[in-house]
C-alpha cells in the first residue's frame, strides 16, 4: 500500500516537473522542424520566468505575468530569428549569445528593480497560477485506482500543466493536418522547393520562431509564477538543455517527445525522492549523484539511439535564397 | 587591382568586429541607462578598472589567460567541424587532474609536482572529452547535447569530491586542502623583478605564457602538421575526407580530445596560478564564453588572444564596475559577453554591406 502511494506521489509530481520540459520541447520542435537549431531555449526561458515573476509582483495578476514572459520569450525567439534567418549567423552561438545574455540581465534587472539580491519578490497565491481541482475529485478520490489516479495524479495542478499536456495534441494537429504544418516542415528538410512553390521562405520559419517563442515563454513562466513563487536566479538549470534532449529523443515529433518528457520528468522526481532514502544494497546515494541522474540518462538514451537519421535536413543551415 | 580584396580582408578581420564590440558596448549602455545609472561613467569605470592602473592589467591578462585556453579549446574543435560546449566540464575535470597530481607529487619534488600538474589537468581534460567524442564519433550522438550534459555531470562530481573524500580535512566549505607549499606558478610580479622590472602584484601568472604557448602550438597543428590538415578537411567536409582515406572517427576523437586538453588547461590559471587549493565550480562559464572568443578570433590562434584579452578586459573590468555602481553588480559584465558574442560571433557581418557600400564610394572618389 506504500509502495502504491509512493507511485501516486511520484505520478504527480513527474506532471508537474515535465510541464516546463514538455512546453520548452514542443517549442524547440517548431524552431528545428522550420529549419532552425534552437539551443537558446535555456535562456528564453529563464528571460520568461523572470518577466513572467516581475510582471506578476508588480500587477498582482499571473496572466500580466504570463503575457510578459510571453513576450519576453518571443522578442529573443525573433532576435534568434534575425540571426538565423537575415544574417544567416551560425545558430548555435546565436543560442549560446542568449543564454548567457539572459543569465546576466536577468540577475541585473532583477536587483536593480527589487533590490533582493537577484531575485524577485516571493509571490502571493493570488498573483500565481495555483492548483486547480478537477470537477468530482474530491467525491471519486475514494474510489479505487481509477478515482486515485483522477483525483491524485491528474487533478490539482496548476492551469499551464494543463495547457502543456493540450500543446501536445495542437502542436501535433498544426504540424501534420493543416497546410502551413506541412510548409513548416517542408522548409526545415528542403526550403528551396518551398521557395519554388511560391511560398516565403523567411515568413514561414519567422512564424515558426514565433510559435517556439510562445511556447517557451509558457515553460518559463511556468518555472516563476506556477511551480515557483518568483524568479531565483539560474532557475532554469538546465532545464532547456534537456528539453532540447527530449525532443531528439523523441525524434522531433509531438507524441514521442512527450514521452521523452516524462521519463525525464519521472527521472527528476524520482531523483528529489531518492534524496537521503536507504536503499536496500547499496545504502544512500549521495544527493549529488542523485542529481546526476536526468544528464546521465539523457547521455545513454542520445548512445542508444543514432539521432542524427531523423533530423530535419535543413536544421541549423542557413538559407540563401539565390543560389 | 590585387589591393580591392586585401582591404576588404581588413575590413572583415578588423573594422567589422570593432563595429560589432562598439554597438555590443552602446546595448550595454541602454542596460545601465535603464537601470539608472549613468553609461559613459560606467564606460569610464569598465576602462579605468581593466586598464587603468597596474594591477588592473595583471587582472585583465589573468582573466584573459582562461579564456585563451577555453577558446582555443572551442576552436580546435570547431576546426574538425564540431562544437565543443563542454569546456566548462572538461575544465572542471582538468581542475581535479591537476590537484590529484600536485597531492600526489607535492612530497616528491615541486618541479615534478608542477610537470606533473600541467599533464594531469591536460589528461583529464582530455578523458573527459573522450566520451561524448566517441559517442559523436561512432554513434551520432548530438557531441552539443552531451557535451552538455557532461557540464553537469563534472559539476556534481566535483561537488560530491569537494564534500566528499577531498574535502579540506574540518572544512565546511566546498574545496580541498591547500597545495603543499611551493607548489604554484611564478606570480608575473615576481618574474618581472627577476629582469628588474617592477610590478604591482596581481593574480597574472606563468600560465599566461603556457597559454601563449598553447596558441602557437595550435596554429602550428593546423597549418604545419598532416594531421591538423586532415582535421581541417574532416572539419569542412567528412564525404570529402572519407573518400581521401582519412578516418573521420578518428580525426575526431584526437580533435576533440585536445579540445578538451586545452579546456582543462584552464586550471593551471585558476588554481596552481591563484587559489593554490581545488574549489567547486571555479570555472565560472569561463567555457561557455570560450565559444565567443573562438568566434571573435575568427578561430585563428592570434585572433584569439586578441579577442581574449578583450574579454578578460570585460571580465575585469565589469567587476570593478559592480564594485562603483550600487545599481550594478558583477552580472553586469555577464550581459555586456552575452551582447557582444551576439553580436561579434553570430552577426559577423551585420555591419558589411554598409561599410562595403562606403568603401567602394571612396574608392570610385579616389580613382577620379
Amino acid at each position: 500500500m506504500e509502495f502504491l502511494t509512493d507511485l501516486v506521489l511520484l505520478s504527480n509530481s513527474t506532471l508537474r516537473v515535465a510541464t516546463p520540459l514538455l512546453l520548452a520541447a514542443l517549442a524547440g520542435l517548431c524552431s528545428e522542424r522550420a529549419g532552425i537549431v534552437d539551443i537558446g531555449l535555456e535562456g528564453k526561458m529563464l528571460a520568461a520566468a523572470f518577466a513572467a515573476a516581475s510582471a506578476a509582483a508588480v500587477t498582482g495578476s499571473p496572466w500580466a505575468g504570463l503575457l510578459a514572459g510571453i513576450m519576453a520569450s518571443v522578442l529573443l525567439a525573433l532576435i534568434h530569428g534575425y540571426v538565423s534567418i537575415n544574417q544567416r549567423g551560425n545558430q548555435i552561438v546565436s543560442g549560446m549569445a542568449i543564454n548567457i545574455l539572459v543569465a546576466g540581465l536577468a540577475p541585473t534587472l532583477a536587483n536593480a528593480w527589487f533590490s533582493r539580491g537577484g531575485q524577485t519578490p516571493l509571490l502571493g497565491n493570488e498573483a500565481r497560477f495555483t492548483e486547480i481541482t478537477l470537477p468530482l475529485a474530491d467525491t471519486l478520490s475514494s474510489v479505487p485506482v481509477i478515482g486515485d489516479v483522477y483525483s491524485n495524479v491528474l487533478s490539482g495542478h496548476s492551469m499551464l500543466t494543463y495547457v502543456a499536456f493540450a500543446s501536445v495534441p495542437v502542436v501535433a494537429w498544426v504540424l501534420y493536418k493543416t497546410r502551413f504544418g506541412l510548409r513548416l516542415r517542408a522548409v526545415g528538410e528542403n526550403p528551396e522547393a518551398v521557395e519554388t512553390a511560391g511560398i516565403s521562405v523567411v515568413l514561414l520559419r519567422y512564424q515558426a520562431m514565433i510559435i517556439a517563442g510562445i511556447l517557451c515563454g509558457i515553460a518559463g513562466s511556468s518555472l516563476s509564477t506556477a511551480l515557483g513563487a518568483g524568479f531565483i536566479r539560474d532557475m532554469s538549470a538546465g532545464k532547456g538543455y534537456l528539453a532540447l534532449a527530449a525532443m531528439i529523443f523523441g525524434r522531433w515529433k509531438p507524441v514521442p517527445t512527450l514521452l521523452a518528457c516524462l521519463l525525464f520528468a519521472f527521472v527528476d522526481a524520482l531523483q528529489g525522492r531518492l534524496q537521503g532514502v536507504e536503499l536496500p544494497l547499496i545504502g544512500e546515494i549521495p544527493v549529488q549523484f542523485t542529481i546526476m541522474l536526468p544528464y546521465i540518462l539523457t547521455v545513454v538514451i542520445l548512445a542508444g539511439f543514432a539521432g542524427k537519421m531523423d533530423a530535419p535536413k535543413a536544421s541549423g543551415i542557413p538559407y540563401e535564397k539565390n543560389r | 587591382m590585387n589591393a580591392a580584396p586585401k582591404i576588404s580582408g581588413v575590413v572583415s578581420a578588423i573594422v567589422l568586429p570593432l563595429i560589432n564590440l562598439v554597438v555590443a558596448l552602446l546595448l550595454s549602455g541602454f542596460v545601465v541607462w535603464l537601470i539608472g545609472e549613468d553609461p559613459v561613467a560606467a564606460l569610464g569605470f569598465l576602462i579605468e578598472g581593466a586598464f587603468g592602473y597596474e594591477e588592473a592589467i595583471g587582472y585583465t591578462f589573468y582573466y584573459a589567460t582562461n579564456f585563451i585556453f577555453t577558446g582555443l579549446a572551442v576552436s580546435v574543435a570547431f576546426h574538425a567541424g564540431h562544437f565543443n560546449i563542454g569546456g566548462e566540464g572538461q575544465a572542471m575535470l582538468g581542475g581535479l587532474g591537476l590537484t590529484l597530481a600536485v597531492f600526489w607529487l607535492g612530497d616528491v619534488s615541486p618541479l615534478l609536482a608542477i610537470i606533473g600538474a600541467i599533464v594531469g589537468a591536460a589528461l583529464f581534460g582530455a578523458g573527459w572529452a573522450y566520451i561524448p567524442a566517441v559517442l559523436q564519433a561512432k554513434r551520432g550522438s548530438h557531441i552539443v547535447i552531451t557535451t552538455i550534459m557532461f557540464n553537469f555531470i563534472a559539476s556534481a562530481l566535483l561537488a560530491y569530491l569537494l564534500v566528499g573524500p577531498l574535502q579540506r580535512p574540518g572544512g565546511q566549505m566546498p574545496e580541498s586542502s591547500d597545495y603543499p607549499d611551493g607548489i604554484a606558478l611564478t606570480k608575473a610580479d615576481e618574474l618581472l623583478e627577476l629582469v628588474g622590472i617592477s610590478f604591482e602584484q596581481s593574480p597574472l601568472n606563468v600560465s599566461f605564457l603556457i597559454a601563449l604557448f598553447a596558441a602557437f602550438a595550435v596554429w602550428f597543428l593546423l597549418r604545419r602538421t598532416r594531421f591538423g590538415y586532415e582535421m581541417r578537411v574532416v572539419g569542412q567536409n567528412a564525404e570529402a575526407a572519407k573518400y581521401a582515406g582519412i578516418s573521420v572517427p578518428k580525426v575526431t576523437v584526437i580533435a576533440l580530445m585536445l579540445s578538451g586538453a586545452l579546456a582543462g588547461m584552464m586550471g593551471l590559471n585558476e588554481l596552481l596560478g591563484e587559489q593554490l587549493r581545488l574549489i567547486g565550480n571555479f570555472t565560472l562559464g569561463y567555457g561557455f564564453v570560450g565559444i565567443a572568443v573562438a568566434f571573435m578570433g575568427r578561430n585563428h590562434p592570434f585572433g584569439i588572444v586578441l579577442a581574449a584579452i578583450l574579454f578578460g578586459a570585460i571580465y575585469q573590468g565589469g567587476a570593478e564596475l559592480g564594485f562603483e555602481m550600487s545599481k550594478i553588480t558583477r552580472d553586469m559584465s555577464v550581459v555586456i559577453q552575452g551582447l557582444v558574442i551576439l553580436f561579434a560571433g553570430a552577426m559577423p557581418h551585420l555591419f558589411k554591406r554598409p561599410i562595403d557600400a562606403l568603401s567602394a564610394r571612396f574608392k570610385t572618389r579616389g580613382n577620379v
